[in-house]
Formats: C-alpha cells, structure tokens, sequence
C-alpha cells in the first residue's frame, strides 16, 4: 500500500516536473518520431477530420467552419509576425477588405465566387504591398502602431462610406460558391468546401517557408542587420512577407463573406486583430502546426465558454497575461523561436 | 468659426498631451507601448463618478463645491496611480527580459481585463458625468469659451509644465532620465531600477487619470470603451512627437488635437477618428523616429 502510494507520488512528481520543464520551454510537443506513428496519427487525425458532417451536430459544423476560416488567417499572420518577426496590429483590415471585395463585387458587379475569388484576392495582395511600402521603414513598435492605423482607417471607411459599403447596415444577399453548377449553401459542403483551402493554405505555406524566401524571412526576424550584411535583400522579403500574409488574410475573407452571405464592419474590429494575433502567439510563433491548433483554442473555447458569457473576456485578458508570463513561446513553439522589435 | 475650432483643439489636444505623456514616459523606459494605458484613463473617468456621488451623497459638494471637486481629484489620482503600479508589478515585472513581444501581448490582456471587469461592475449603457462649471462660458473673439474648456487648457498646462519640471530639475527625474537612457549603467551607479519604473508607471497613470475625468466633464459621457480610441490617439500622439520624448508627447497631443478639430470642422467630422492616423502614416513616412524623435543607431 505504502510503496504503491510512494509510486504514484513519484510518478506525479514526474509529471509536475516535466509540466514545468513544458512551461519553461525546455521541452516542446513532440509529435511521434517513426514515421509508421506519423502516418497513422495523420490518417486518425484525417478520418475524424473528413467524417465530422456525418456525426457532428450542425453547431459543431458551424465552428470547425469557423475555425478552418480562422486557421487561414492566423495562418496568414503567422507569416507576418511569426516568420519575419514584423508586429502587426491591424491584420484584420485585409481579411476586412478580402470580405468587402467579394460582397461588393458579388453584389453590384454580380460576379460569381470563381471570377471575383482572384479579383479580391489580387486586390487584397496588391493592399498589402500599398500598407508595407511606407511601413517598412519603420521597425518594430512603430511598425505595429501604423498598421493598427491602417486598420481602424479601412474600419472607419467601411463604416462610414454609405454610398459604397452601406455603411453600419452591412451587405447581405452574398452568393455562395458554386461547384460544377451545383451551389454549396449546405453546411456540410462548405466544410469540405474549406478543408481544401485549409488544406492548401498550410501545403503553400509549408513549402513557401521552407524555401529560399521563408529562410530569408527566419533570418530577418532573428537579426535584422546581420541579415542584410549577409546579401539579403531585406526591404525586398519583408515586402513579400507583407502581400503573402495578406494574401491568405483576403482569401479568409472571400470564404468568410461566402459562407455568412453577410458582411459588416463589426467582424473587423481591432479586437478581431488581437484575437487572431493571439491564436498565432497561443499556437507557437513560426510553427505552422501549433498556430492551427491555435486557432482551433480560440474558436472553440469562447463557444464553451457561452454559459459564463460575462466572463470569459475577463478569462482571456487574465489568460493571455499568465501565457505570456509562464509559456510565451506558446504551445507547441520551440525555445529558439525569439521575437526582436 | 476659426477661434472656435482653435479652442476646441486645445482641449482635446491637451488632454491627448496628458495620456501621451504616460505612454511616452513608460516607452522611453520599458521599451514597451502600454496598451493599458487607456484603460487607466477610462477608469479616472468612472472613479470620478463614483467619488463626485459619494460627496454629493454625504453632503461635501453642496458644502463646499471646490474641495469636493479637489478631493475627487486627487483620489481618483490616487486610486489610478495604484492601479498602474499593481498592473506594472503584475503584468510587466516579470517579463522584464523576456523578448518584445511577451510585455506587449501582456498589456493588451491587461486592457481587455480591465475594459470587461468595468463593463460587468458598471454596466454597458453610457454613465452620465455631472457638470462641474456651469454651461455658459465667455465670448472671446467671436468664439464661446466654456468655463470646463478653460479648466481643462489651464490643468493641462500646469500639469506639463509641472512635470517638466520634475524631469528636467529634480534628482528623482534625473534618475528617470538616466534609466531611460540605459538601464545597466544607471543601475551600476546605484539607481534602483525598480523604484523608478514604479514611479514612471504612477505619474503617468495620474496623468491619464486626469484626463479622463476633464474629458469625462467635457463631454458629460463615460463608457467601458472610451479608453480604447483615447489610447490609441494618445499613442498616436506620442509617435507623432517621437516616442520616448516628453516634449514631443506634448507638441504631439496638441498638434493632434487641432489637427482633429480643424478637420473635422473644415472637412468632413464622420471621419474624425481616421485623420489621426492619416496624418500619423504621412510623418512617419517623411521622419520615421517621430517630430522630436532621435534616430538610433543599431548594432549586431
């Protein structure tokens, strides 16, 4: 009895020791090291992934749509701030103006999802290259103040350009995509509909990050200067880094205006920033898997977190301050991953 | 209309100059953009409240108005400049040397905290502040100056002007400059650190404590959200000026409020929030460390 017990608090010894080790980032998630383990944890994963609609209620449709949604954009943003190391603070403004795009030129030109997904998202890629020329000179916290600027600029004139954006009121009768003819308005096809955008987003973003240009982005967040000394055209990558991440932010935007049919400056609010900059600082600045499972958290914990709906902005603002002091590296980020201004 | 618009731009430039001073103040020595900063702000305004019904209830205002009004001051300073110094303690002491981005993700916990637990403790509906002076005021140059406008250039001006004081020729502000100017040899030569970030975080939210209550008495209004556009717009102000300088901070809070006024009285008011930052993008653009910002040199 009494070896039985010293075993249990040994083995819970362990365990504390081992959580405290995960706090202070000694020791990260490890997914499984042989790749047989790989693969059948891929293809569980995947199963329970593609077979949601069949058993799942249609509320908790309606969130893992909402969460495949928010794993683009933070996924967008993880480019931005996770990868080259830049702040920004007003990345819903080009989710906003993907969103607006769609509806605008869904609604007045009446074009279909198919001809205006690359319009908005050219336009939204074209936003972004505009936001980084004057920003770029900037570093770090002044960097964070413009594009937060930038932000509430392209919030105000939704809100208050009424001629052209209906203003407060928003725009509604948005049509959603169509597949060979058939129309996908049903919650169980939009799913799959943004499983293959989530599923191309994290593939381009994989490959794009490990190239050439995601190292240059790397060395660009982890020293600035040496960087440059070294030939890398710095100006150039964090430009790049600025219309890629917006580019995901637009087509976030796209499929957000298809699957609600409704948009408003209300979803674009500086909140909507912090939110998604906190899902990639959550998930693990950098790591691709980390901010998807991020992103996952934050949309399906205020959802739990409806009972005690009064609280649970209090529980994130206490939330993120005890993150930041006990694991800022986030869940699943690595200890070498640093953040310079 | 001009004299209007200049009046009305000081007051508002005025009190951004105020909570400028409390972001430029902690960014000159932290490093960190306080984004709880405006909800101290938002908070001074409820305190005010809060203490302006607890005196008229026991009888003090209708007594003696002017000590009523002095007292409510001085404790909303008192209770703002408590809660600056427990937030620093709480939320940025222990993320003293952790990379940028922890303090400021931090700070924005601490405003969502602070933002959520007015709006369950003092309801989302708009608080109605009382009238400190009367409404009317006097004419001055074909313009209506109201006696809460006058109170409210003249505090803000003492106040700057006391401050600058306090930096430029006392030992205490002198170690306030030494911190910020470096940490490590200040320390060495046997300033507290600790002692002066305290301080820094207790001036500067008295500032903004001030603030809010002559804003709150200039509009008549308060709500849980006020703080986050002020912040933002004081922020604003402090980069316009060049983050880390007081004297930019205040040439930096009453450009922008005139800036504001006059657009929105010569342009258009529906944009009025978006003017700020316009301007902001533009001199950044041609002087990216602010007005009075020093360039810095970085190294490897």
């Amino acid at each position: 009895m009494l070896n039985m017990f010293k075993k249990y608090v040994g083995t819970m010894k362990g365990v504390f020791s081992d959580f405290k080790k995960y706090l202070s980032g000694r020791i990260r998630i490890k997914l499984p090291e042989s790749k047989t383990r790989s693969i059948a944890l891929t293809l569980l994963m995947s199963v329970v992934v593609m077979a949601l609609p069949f058993y799942g209620h249609d509320y908790l449709i309606d969130i893992a749509v909402l969460s495949g949604i928010y794993i683009i954009l933070a996924q967008g943003l993880n480019i931005v701030v996770g990868f080259t190391g830049l702040l920004n603070l007003g990345f819903v403004a080009f989710y906003a103006i993907g969103a607006y795009s769609y509806a605008l030129l869904n609604t007045k030109l009446g074009l279909g999802f198919w001809a205006s997904l690359p319009l908005s998202v050219m336009l939204v890629t074209l936003s972004g290259f505009i936001l980084a020329i004057p920003a770029l000179r900037l570093r770090g916290d002044y960097l964070a103040i413009v594009t937060l600027g930038f932000g509430e600029i392209v919030r105000l004139v939704l809100n208050n350009w009424d001629s052209f954006t209906k203003g407060p009121n928003g725009i509604s009768g948005i049509e959603p995509p169509h597949i060979f003819g058939m129309q996908i308005s049903k919650l169980g096809q939009f799913y799959y509909f943004i499983i293959i955008f989530v599923l191309l987003a994290v593939f381009v973003i994989r490959r794009v990050s490990a190239s050439r240009i995601g190292r240059a982005w790397i060395a660009i967040r982890e020293d600035e200067i040496a960087s440059s000394s070294i030939g890398i055209n710095t100006t150039a990558y964090k430009l790049y880094s600025f219309a890629f991440g917006a580019f995901w932010a637009g087509l976030a935007g796209v499929l957000f205006a298809a699957k609600m049919q409704f948009v408003s400056p209300e979803s674009f609010t500086f909140m909507e920033s912090v939110l998604v900059l906190c899902m990639v600082i959550l998930g693990g600045l950098g790591s691709i898997p980390g901010v998807i499972l991020g992103a996952i958290i934050l949309v399906i914990l205020p959802e739990m977190l409806r009972e005690v709906q009064l609280y649970r902005m209090l529980a994130l603002g206490s939330g993120l301050v005890m993150l930041m002091i006990f694991r800022p590296q986030g869940l699943m980020g690595g200890k070498g991953v640093s953040f310079r201004g | 209309m001009f004299t209007q618009q200049l009046i009305n731009g000081l007051t508002l430039g005025g009190v951004y100059a105020l909570i400028a001073l409390g972001y430029t103040m902690v960014y000159g020595i932290l490093g960190l953009i306080n984004f709880a900063h405006g909800e101290i702000y938002m908070l001074g305004a409820y305190l005010g409240i809060i203490f302006l019904a607890f005196f008229t209830a026991i009888g003090l205002t209708s007594y003696s108005f002017p000590l009523a009004l002095i007292l409510t001051f001085v404790l909303s300073v008192v209770f703002c400049s408590s809660y600056g110094f427990t937030i620093e303690k709480i939320a940025y002491k222990p993320l003293r040397n952790a990379p940028r981005l922890s303090p400021l993700i931090s700070a924005i916990g601490v405003s969502i905290f602070l933002q959520n637990y007015v709006m369950l403790t003092q309801g989302a509906t708009d608080k109605i502040f009382p009238h400190l002076f009367e409404k009317a005021g006097i004419e001055l140059m074909g313009a209506r100056v109201t006696y809460t406008q006058i109170f409210i250039i003249a505090a803000s001006a003492i106040l700057m002007l006391s401050l600058n004081l306090f930096i430029t020729k006392t030992r205490r502000g002198k170690a306030m400059r030494a911190v910020a100017q470096d940490k490590v040899m200040a320390s060495l030569v046997g300033i507290n650190i600790n002692t002066v970030i305290s301080e820094t975080f207790i001036i500067g939210s008295g500032l903004a404590a001030v603030a809010g209550l002559m804003v709150a008495a200039y509009y008549g209004l308060v709500n849980y959200s006020i703080g986050y556009m002020a912040g933002i717009k004081a922020f604003t102000a402090a980069v316009l000026g060049g983050i880390g300088s007081i004297p930019g901070a205040m040439f930096g809070g009453i450009l922008l409020g005139l800036i504001e006024s006059f657009s929105a009285g010569y342009i258009s008011s529906e944009y009025k929030d978006a003017y700020a930052f316009i301007i902001l993008i533009i001199i950044l653009f041609i002087k990216p460390s602010g007005l009075f910002g020093k360039t810095q040199e970085e190294k490897v």
